[in-house]
């Protein structure tokens, strides 16, 4: 009865690996699969490399996966040093006027449905245009802003969240030393919310270089990003091309995540360390 | 303090505050609030065959007056038309339907990630949010393989002599089910996660002392204890299953349409801006609740970090 239950939990938890884990190994394997029916395993001529090469001379591809490279990219550092700026605000500013606006708007964000949030962007440039004759045609630049329009709240909780784990005492005490409030921002708070920064650069990356239902609102014809690409393949059914890439994007992605978490926990540890060292030299 | 440049920087320095605060807030005004003030205006107005495609808001009467043309027809028709309806009802249901199925496979995964050795732990979780990483697109284009004809599922079956003829499984609601609950787990695991963790495990020994039985001590203590959890990972996982969008077009039946397809349709191929517009309206309207619920969960989780 004992050993049963001690299994139960363990059990669900490797169902559930195995439920999240089963479709990307199976996109993997059916990468190198000879035969053009995705599914079925050709034995005689695989495992084989010909999608990836087939990749590498489709200009279709490659041209939209350079172009969601710079909008990802574009858009990553951009919601970085405005998500950062609102996060700031709202963890140690206190009271301002339009706080309450400010905490709204970057959370409204995170659960508004992507179909309202596309259908209200393309609006926007279009009244945009309008009235101000900018944007003339919607592409790169329209499907820029708006990644940053919801990239930036992802960064400002993140940051905020980080900032509200530590406490003033370390800005105070600087501040009451004489540094000027910039000093103060660039030689403590900085470095304090860095892996706040990291996170949230890496996370509104993915979240652009993986948005469809966005960028296919504001996007203008010719401006296709690579999931828009995908998508529109994919519609079609599968085709073992989009496993190649598949499978050379996870790879990097997972590579990606791994260091940084890796990287992330050995600083913080070694930050412990030294915050330790320096209580016990005093 | 002579040049431009000290000057620029204190300058900065003495307004740096209202800066800091006012770009971000100028920003999301801008792409945030004004868009979705645009489609409220656009809701009201009536269709029409130009560019744009709908009738102006206000008219001017006179050289000081104005008139508004509050034009409530979108939702009358959204009202009379069973096809909304429909697809709002479907939509919620396949939404609270995969919401649940995530909390049964999600919860008992929390629990034992949050009764792991620390040391593992990490690894544990690192596992969850991994696939949460990799392309959203590419993990729902991955279940097509699966779930298709003559794909991996139905031939493993078919060899085990289980069928005896392919099921019909990909455009399906059955696979929309599979769609949402696969990608949106990690969403329901991390909150569950998150608050179990914090468990005082002295509670769970206490009632084993008093004689409970290990099912009667989690129906009566870790159940309870991990509401806040449940209600987070519920929610996170309900408001976006409600207009996705990918899921359905990708794996859903051609015949039944979830509400995101039907403003995009409406949008699109219908060229009926204030219809989309309305629909939009009513999705954000029917999840006003829900996401308050959320917004009051996150800023209680904030305050006592």
């Amino acid at each position: 009865m004992n050993a049963r239950r001690a299994l139960l939990l363990p059990s669900a938890l490797a169902l559930g690996y195995a439920f999240l884990y089963l479709p990307i190994v199976s996109l993997i394997v059916f990468s190198f699969n000879a035969s053009r029916l995705v599914t079925v395993w050709d034995a005689a001529h695989s495992p084989t490399l010909r999608w990836y090469v087939e990749l590498l001379h489709n200009d279709q591809i490659l041209s939209a996966a350079r172009l969601s490279l710079g909008i990802a990219t574009l858009n990553a550092t951009a919601a970085v040093i405005l998500g950062t700026a609102a996060g700031f605000a709202l963890a140690r500013f206190g009271r301002f006027r339009g706080r309450g606006l400010l905490s709204a708007l970057t959370t409204a964000p995170l659960v508004m449905p992507e179909i309202i949030t596309g259908l209200s962007l393309l609006l926007l440039f279009i009244s945009m245009q309008q009235l101000l004759g900018w944007p003339a045609r919607r592409g790169a630049a329209t499907i820029t802003l708006a990644h940053i329009s919801f990239s930036v709240s992802y960064v400002a909780i993140v940051v905020q969240a980080r900032l509200a784990g530590f406490d003033h005492s370390l800005e105070e005490a600087a501040l009451d030393l004489g540094a000027r409030p910039a000093q103060v921002f660039r030689r403590i708070t900085l470095p304090l919310i860095a892996p706040a920064l990291l996170s949230g650069w890496l996370l509104s990356f993915t979240l652009s270089w993986d948005d469809v239902v966005i960028s296919q609102f504001v996007a203008g014809p010719g401006s296709s990003t690579l999931p828009m690409v995908i998508f529109s393949k994919v519609r079609l059914g599968v085709s073992p091309d989009v496993n190649a890439l598949a499978t050379l994007l996870i790879t990097l992605v997972a590579a990606g995540v791994v260091g940084s978490t890796l990287w992330l926990q050995r600083r913080e540890q070694r930050r412990g360390s030294e915050m330790r060292q320096a209580v016990t030299e005093e | 303090m002579t040049g431009g440049r000290p000057r620029l920087w204190e300058l900065l320095e003495r307004r740096g505050r209202a800066l800091v605060s006012g770009i971000p807030l100028g920003w999301l005004s801008l792409f945030f609030l004004i868009p979705f003030l645009i489609v409220l205006k656009i809701s009201f107005s009536e269709a029409r065959l130009a560019m744009p495609p709908y009738a102006p808001l206000l008219v001017r009467t006179g050289a000081h007056t104005l008139a508004i043309h509050m034009h409530l027809e979108n939702y009358r028709l959204l009202a009379s038309d069973p096809l909304y309806l429909d697809s709002l009802l479907y939509s919620l249901r396949v939404a609270a339907g995969s919401t649940l199925c995530c909390l049964l496979l999600g919860y008992p995964m929390a629990l034992a990630i949050a009764r792991a050795h620390p040391a593992r732990r990490h690894l544990l979780l690192m596992a969850i949010i991994l696939p949460f990483w990799t392309s959203f697109l590419l993990r729902v284009y991955a279940w097509i393989g699966l779930l298709q004809d003559n794909g991996v599922i139905n031939h493993l079956l078919l060899s085990l002599h289980l069928i005896h003829q392919p099921l019909v499984m990909v455009n399906t609601t059955f696979a929309v089910y599979v769609g949402i609950v696969y990608s949106y787990l990690p969403f329901m695991v991390l909150p569950l996660y998150a608050n179990l963790e914090k468990h005082d495990a002295t509670l769970l020994e206490a009632a084993a002392d008093l004689g409970a039985r290990p099912w009667r001590a989690f129906c009566r203590i870790t159940l309870p204890l991990s509401g806040p959890g449940i209600m987070a990972g519920v929610l996170l996982v309900f408001i976006p299953a409600v207009g996705e969008f990918v899921i359905p077009s990708l794996l859903g039946p051609a015949n039944q349409l979830m509400i995101g397809r039907v403003v995009s349709n409406e949008f699109f191929e219908n060229r009926d801006w204030p219809t989309a517009s309305a629909l939009a309206i009513v999705l954000l309207l029917l999840l006003l609740a829900p996401i308050v619920l959320l917004q009051r969960y996150r800023r209680r989780e904030l305050a006592s970090a």
